[in-house]
């Protein structure tokens, strides 16, 4: 006699948790996306505080100590989410990881504890100092306070950068047996600290942080502006974010194309993930790729693909300038990234680049004509494009971590190999449920305090909450923050 | 190139790595006094339901607490930096705990964070609840995990290291308010804080006697030795001591002994771990500390900013020094 309810039928609810290798990489992959959107906000958010700190305290004019106010209320939300989230990150080498840790010990452990120490501290300390120290410092004090806050910013960047560079481009190193395991044993500080990659990344990074904020200030202000178009803060916070978009936007763009080919001579497989060339040889760039059928979504092979392809670009873009360069592809290696997602991550980050050039031109064209805060069109294409540059953000960061992919460390320890061995799927797959409930309450509850936050904006111009779509009729002569 | 800068094949001095054992220790303490009031100001916040007051206890967690988390992360990475395999055997072993720990700790920051977002009473009840119960829970868990480090699976060991650490925090949290708040609220929160010494202390005794009972993780013998019943005497004087104080009102004398009693703690821990550094492996400091040219290099980089990071403590504590101003959270 068979159980009364057929097991099979059930099983698939008993036997839900994933493995652990799986749940470990959805788990670090999840909990490093929410993390990285908070500590690149606080990287993007950096000079715009310091800027409107020091016209506060030298101009003493009240549009910049309101949006000072504003700022660094968002900034503060934002940091305590980067601490709360950051934590998560530094034990999950451990607990995930440990393999990992163990064998990169001596290379990631010093950069990491750097960072604790250098950035970390300074940022939480004098964050303190400028958040609730105004009236028990000095000007100069709390100017340097800010300072401090957004220096610390960059500088854990730096260190972070160190060992993800390392992980992409690893030198500087020997294995070594110990404790009878094969672990790097440092070398040569230098090598393993300023990697070939580490350049290209701090700066495409610390750019995309400034793009991603850039287009959230003008978003927050494009809408402001358009309920209020005479608000004299707002008008300069929109000009401003404007303005470093159209210096950020561009460069990125230039600066991207030669990462791009440094990514082909330092992970060939990566790149030929990123534009899907299967076999080495001449390499075609294609500009616009749709796919023809859901399923070519996961086979991002050119032929299921509607391409708009420049034959031979590809070769000359990877090379610099030679359209018959031998291009490696991925017929060359035993086991390859996920090549969709690296392929269409990276077609999406591309695409939303160009787009920002684009809104960072009308911007510019519009305030040469001194039309800016007066475009309706524009105000609201700056509203909807304000998450965007998270958006490329995240896509660039799962086209170098996925990219990477089958490696952890490139060409030294297999992703799969760094996986605790101690540790359950149901353990793993608990803990992931968890992340996944609680980090989602996180990132909405960013985004109520962000909303809050423009509400009360609103309220303090003397916008009615009632007030719907643009401000209309004659507009008062004198504004409320004059 | 590095040759000429930092020795290769030995280490700086002689006894970098027990140094570094004792560096890894000093942040640990750091982590266990200053993160250990915030704890306790969490913990006693669930005792107030006047707004006003609640609104104190939140002012005077404010400034402070995201800094002292950072020890945290510091104690975690130079752990790594200089014993990768001690990290990494200590996080996967007990990874529930540990993942637990970093759960708490996210809803202890965000709770205050967000309760100033909106003026709605619901909101904030939920808010405090993870405020409160974040605090409860990131003590114990840290605390269970070290138990676990010191002793192993044990259950009643791990688990009375955990509640430890909770009473310890509320001492501690008692007497940092205390001394920055008015006479009134001050001699209501020395009664929470006497009862939690003389908790804590039970506690510490009750903890030490089955660990020689049981020989959990092989630590009976360390625990009958000299310097262990040396750091027991002590504390238990110190927590007399400072109940003292408090009963005359004396609540910055009080606060001083105070945190000698983590202090304290956190030497006790030293003492069961050394020499080995993971006790229920066996792992010894020398067997699993990283090679001479990496401990260097995080020696001459690392130290100075270590002493820089103190300054900046002082600095901290010194603009928010004496009694609460204001209420409420954010700027």
């Amino acid at each position: 006699m068979g159980p009364i309810i057929p097991l099979n039928a059930v099983s698939p609810v008993w036997a839900a948790s994933l493995s652990p290798k799986l749940a470990s990489r959805m788990q670090f992959g999840w909990t490093i996306s929410v993390h990285i959107i908070f500590a690149s906000l606080s990287i993007g958010l950096a000079p715009f505080i310091i800027y409107f700190t020091w016209k506060d305290v030298r101009t003493s004019e009240q549009r910049y100590a309101r949006l000072r106010s504003f700022w660094v209320k968002v900034f503060a939300a934002g940091f305590v989410m980067g601490t709360v989230t950051g934590i998560p990150m530094s034990f999950q080498f451990g607990t995930n990881f440990p393999q990992f840790a163990e064998v990169a010990g001596e290379l990631i452990g010093g950069p990491l504890a750097f960072e604790a120490k250098m950035a970390f501290f300074l940022e939480a300390v004098f964050l303190g100092v400028l958040l609730y120290g105004r009236d028990r410092v000095e000007d100069r004090t709390y100017l340097i306070s800010s300072v401090l806050v957004g220096f610390g910013a960059w500088l854990s960047g730096f260190w972070i950068l160190i060992v993800n560079a390392w992980m992409q481009t690893p030198r500087g190193y020997e294995m070594v047996t110990r404790n009878g395991m094969e672990v790097a044993k440092l070398t040569d500080p230098f090598a393993a600290f300023l990697t070939p990659r580490m350049p290209w990344m701090y700066v495409h990074m610390m750019n995309a942080s400034v793009i991603s904020v850039a287009l959230l200030v003008a978003g927050v202000s494009a809408y402001i502006v358009w309920k209020k178009p005479d608000t004299e803060a707002w008008n300069t916070a929109l000009k401003m974010a404007v303005v470093l978009l159209i210096v950020s936007a561009p460069f990125q763009a230039v600066h991207g194309d030669a990462y791009g080919r440094h990514v082909e001579e330092t992970q060939p497989q990566k790149f030929a993930a990123m534009e899907a060339h299967y076999e080495t040889g001449q390499a075609d760039l294609h500009l616009l790729a749709f796919p023809k059928s859901p399923e070519a979504l996961t086979d991002p092979r050119a032929e299921n693909l509607v391409t708009v392809s420049l034959p031979a670009v590809g070769s000359f873009l990877a090379s610099g300038g030679d359209f018959d360069a031998e291009i490696i592809g991925l017929n060359e290696y035993d086991e390859n990234p996920p090549v969709a997602l690296v392929f269409w991550s990276f077609r999406f980050m591309v695409g939303l680049g160009f787009l920002f050039i684009g809104l960072a031109l009308w911007g510019g064209y519009l305030m040469y004509r001194g039309r800016l805060s007066d475009n309706t069109r524009y105000l609201k294409a700056m509203i909807a494009a304000s998450p965007l540059g998270y958006a490329a953000l995240l896509t660039g960061w799962y086209v170098t971590e996925i990219g990477r992919q089958p490696w952890v460390i490139q060409d030294e320890l297999r992703t799969s190999e760094a996986v605790s061995s101690t540790l359950t799927g149901t353990e793993a797959t608990l803990t992931l449920v968890g992340f996944v409930v609680v980090y989602v309450g996180l990132v909405l509850t960013a985004l109520y305090t962000l909303k809050w936050l423009i509400r009360e904006e609103l309220q303090l111009l003397g916008v009615r909450e009632s007030s719907e779509g643009r401000w209309h009729g004659p507009l008062p002569g004198v504004s409320d923050d004059d | 190139m590095t040759d000429s800068l930092l020795p290769v094949d030995t280490y700086l001095v002689e006894s970098l790595p027990e140094i570094w054992f004792g560096a890894v220790l000093f942040a640990l303490g750091m982590y266990v006094v200053l993160d250990g009031f915030d704890f306790g100001i969490g913990i006693l916040y669930a005792t107030r339901t006047d707004e006003h007051e609640r609104e104190t206890f939140l002012s005077a967690f404010g400034p402070v607490w995201d800094a002292n988390e950072v020890w945290l992360v510091a104690f975690g990475t130079m752990l790594l930096a200089a014993f990768p395999r001690v990290y990494s055997r200590l996080l996967a072993d007990n990874y529930l705990v540990a993942i637990g720990v970093v759960l708490a700790l996210v809803f202890r920051g965000l709770g205050p964070e967000l309760r100033e977002q909106r003026n709605d009473e619901r909101w904030k009840r939920y808010t405090d609840y993870a405020f409160v119960g974040g605090s409860v829970f990131a003590p114990l868990l840290f605390g269970m995990l070290a138990g676990r480090w010191l002793f192993g699976e044990a259950t009643l060991p791990v688990v009375l290291t955990g509640v430890g650490l909770v009473a310890v925090s509320v001492v501690t949290g008692a007497a940092f308010l205390a001394a920055k708040t008015e006479p009134g609220l001050a001699s209501e929160l020395r009664t929470y804080g006497i009862g939690a010494t003389l908790a804590y202390l039970s506690g510490v005794i009750v903890l030490l006697g089955t660990v020689v009972l049981t020989d959990a993780g092989g630590a009976a013998d360390t625990v009958l030795s000299l310097p262990v019943a040396a750091v027991v005497a002590l504390s238990v004087a110190v927590g007399l001591i400072g109940s003292v104080l408090a009963r005359r009102g004396q609540y910055r004398a009080w606060l001083a002994s105070a945190l000698a009693l983590p202090t304290l703690l956190t030497i006790l821990v030293a003492i069961l771990l050394y020499p080995t550094i993971y006790p229920p492996t066996g792992l010894l400091v020398r067997e699993v500390v990283v090679s001479p040219l990496a401990l260097n290099l995080v020696t001459v980089l690392g130290f100075p900013v270590l002493l820089l990071v103190l300054w900046y403590f002082k600095f901290l504590y010194g603009v928010f020094s004496g009694p609460i101003e204001g209420e409420g959270y954010g700027g």
